[in-house]
């Protein structure tokens, strides 16, 4: 690297650091401008393809595009970019699937509230970290109670969730679920009593020996045999229970690292002192050893997130499972560029989002002095 | 005298390795015990018996009148009681020295926050480093953190304090300010049980001295009788060969 330090650039400093990295021998010069073409030809031709060429609302001619006959690029053929009408006419179903549109406000009083449920969370120095924390645990009540309905509300029933909604239910419940779950799973490993150590083995073996969709079937297979008779689950509570054990056995693994970074001398100084298995664990080991986890607690975050899309085979539509229910209507057909797309871009959005966070922390955790 | 500690024909085993082989020991109430000995010859698993981070297999030890089992209450009992120093210090890295202190105070005897970082302020003084309280662990220097790691014992005002090697660890340049905290703890009047190879503290400090190899007790003596008139061989050998060097 550079030995300025200083974060700020001038451009005096830009062009050393480039002559040291990008212009150094005659091979990296090369390697350099056929990298620029390269990023230069990728880059122009999908922003002309996403943005400058692209219809949104209305085609070329200004008329309002209502199906896939009046896209540009359907009327003059190789000369249009996108036609992201597609997204705008069917956003509704994206955001909430078939989640009544006079209703739709709730979801997004829960969406509008969802950063605030996390933030106490994610940022242990926040001001009235506490008050957010109170926040959070009452934030799954308010959000069944927004979302389901209750006294009041109207009830929508689950199988009316779809898109966006479902992937962030799903991906957000199942990993504040899990984490729990995980941490047992974690100290149950390695626990000193036999059978709390075997049940927990071959619990976090077994699923993590299996794929998410074989749970995600037998979910929906098993469960209603452990269920009184009558009593009908409904798909998204199956899928949710198959994520979040899914989830709970990887993150137990994480969390299972962490622990063992802990040197011994820190249990035996905290039993020395009369601290007992739960007092040593909660305030000596945890907060150490998932400080350490953090960051592939995190990675188990985001792969879960993705995975789950998979629910679309159960019958579901999470996000994903909306874009292709789009692509198969008939006055739609044909836009899987676009659908795609879009679809990607908000599974990217939250990943990124994730994976920055993480990065933010294992920083954090370099410069703390703890 | 008051018998506070009493081994009787303790036996121990790692595995097949015989390491503890019938040790007898009594100690009284303010008696000074400095344990030595080469390395390997099961001096730190000796005193982590006392505490119970080491369970025995053979014989019996007594502490209080309690007798260590596999009964928790018993153990959490005598633990409250004994304190320990070991040879890393184990100060807890995420939190700052004060909170280190009044943690089992506050979660063990259940004092109130205020009364406990009291109590942390007042052995944070006596160890000499009452304007350290808001430091982390990994901020301090050695012997800095080995006198937190005593004040941190000593807050949950034990009868006995068990050492192990708690200068090994240390700079010689901080050996000598950890030492002075644990002869005044001595002159106080404080039970402890020392191993160390520290042979200016033992003539210092010790009523007994005694000196272990291959898992037994070879030879217990006063210090006089200890540095000047040693009885077995292996006892002659150890102290020629540490006091040369
Ligand atoms: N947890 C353990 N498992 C197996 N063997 C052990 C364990 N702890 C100690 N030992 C062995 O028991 C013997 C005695 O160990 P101990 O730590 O009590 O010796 P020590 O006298 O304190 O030595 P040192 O001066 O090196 O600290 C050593 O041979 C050691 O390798
Ligand atoms: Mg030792």
């Amino acid at each position: 690297m550079t030995p300025n330090t200083s974060p700020y650039l001038s451009p005096n400093k830009m062009l050393n650091w480039s002559k040291k990295n990008l212009f150094s021998s005659w091979v990296n010069t090369i390697m350099t401008v056929i990298a620029l073409i390269f990023l230069y030809e990728v880059g122009t031709f999908f922003l002309n393809w996403a943005i400058f060429k692209a219809d949104f609302i209305n085609n070329f001619r200004g008329e309002t595009i209502t199906d896939r006959t009046f896209c540009s690029k359907n009327i003059e053929v190789g000369q249009h970019g996108a036609c992201w009408a597609i997204i705008f006419v069917r956003f509704h179903q994206f955001m909430y699937g078939f989640y009544p549109v006079e209703e739709a406000w709730r979801v997004n009083l829960v969406y509008a509230f969802l950063p605030f449920a996390l933030i106490g969370v994610l940022f242990d120095k926040l001001p009235l970290r506490r008050v957010f924390l109170y926040f959070t645990f009452a934030f799954p009540f308010i959000a069944y109670f927004m979302l389901y309905g209750g006294p009041g509300l109207s009830v929508v029933a689950t199988n009316k969730w779809g898109g966006l909604l479902v992937t962030l239910f799903l991906g957000v419940t199942g990993i504040a679920l899990a984490f729990p779950l995980s941490i047992l799973l974690a100290l149950g490993r390695r626990s000193n009593m036999p059978i709390v150590k075997s049940i927990c083995v071959v619990f976090i073996e077994f699923i993590r020996g299996v794929p998410l969709i074989t749970l995600l079937f037998t979910a929906n297979v098993m469960l209603p045999l452990f269920l009184p008779e009558g009593v009908k689950p409904d798909n998204l509570l199956r899928a949710l229970v198959a994520v979040t054990l899914f989830q709970s056995a990887y993150m137990a693994e994480a969390i299972r690292g962490g622990l063992q970074a802990i040197p011994k001398g820190q249990i035996e100084a905290a039993q020395s002192l009369g601290l007992n298995y739960w007092q040593t664990t909660r305030k000596i080991i945890l907060p150490q050893a998932l400080k350490i986890a953090i960051p592939p607690i995190v990675n188990t975050c985001i792969g879960l997130f993705k995975d789950t899309s998979l629910v679309l085979i159960i019958g579901l539509f999470d996000l994903l499972g909306i874009g292709r229910a789009a692509l198969s209507d008939i006055t739609w057909t044909k836009l899987y560029y676009e659908v795609y797309v879009f679809v990607s871009l908000i599974f990217f959005i939250f990943c990124f989002g994730m994976s920055r966070y993480s990065l933010y922390l294992e920083k954090k955790l370099k410069t703390d002095n703890s | 005298m008051e018998q506070v500690i009493q081994l009787e024909k303790v036996n121990k085993w790692f595995d097949d390795f015989h390491v503890l082989k019938d040790i007898d020991l009594t100690v009284t109430k303010g008696q000074k015990i400095v344990v030595c000995g080469p390395s390997g010859s099961g001096k730190s698993t000796m005193i982590r018996c006392i505490n119970r981070l080491e369970a025995h297999q053979k014989g019996q030890i007594v502490v209080h009148g309690t007798e260590l089992t596999n009964d928790l209450k018993n153990i959490d009992m005598i633990r409250k009681n004994v304190g320990m120093v070991f040879q890393q210090f184990n100060l807890f890295p995420h939190l700052s020295v004060i909170d280190n202190i009044t943690l089992a105070p506050i979660w063990v005897k259940k004092l109130p926050k205020k009364e406990a970082e009291n109590i942390a302020m007042t052995y944070l003084e006596k160890v000499k480093i009452p304007e350290q309280a808001q430091k982390y662990p990994g901020q301090l220097s050695g012997g800095q953190q080995q006198r937190v790691a005593i004040a941190r014992s000593l807050a949950m005002n034990p009868d006995i304090m068990l050492f192990d090697e708690p200068t090994s660890a240390l700079d010689p340049e901080m050996i000598k300010e950890v030492l002075d905290v644990m002869i005044q703890l001595a002159e106080e009047g404080m039970t402890m049980l020392v191993v160390t190879h520290e042979m200016g503290f033992a003539k210092t400090v010790a009523d007994q001295m005694i000196f272990m190899d291959e898992g037994r007790i070879v030879e217990q003596a006063t210090p006089d009788e200890f540095f000047n008139n040693p009885k077995s061989d292996r006892t002659k050998l150890f102290l020629s060969q540490i006091l040369n060097h």
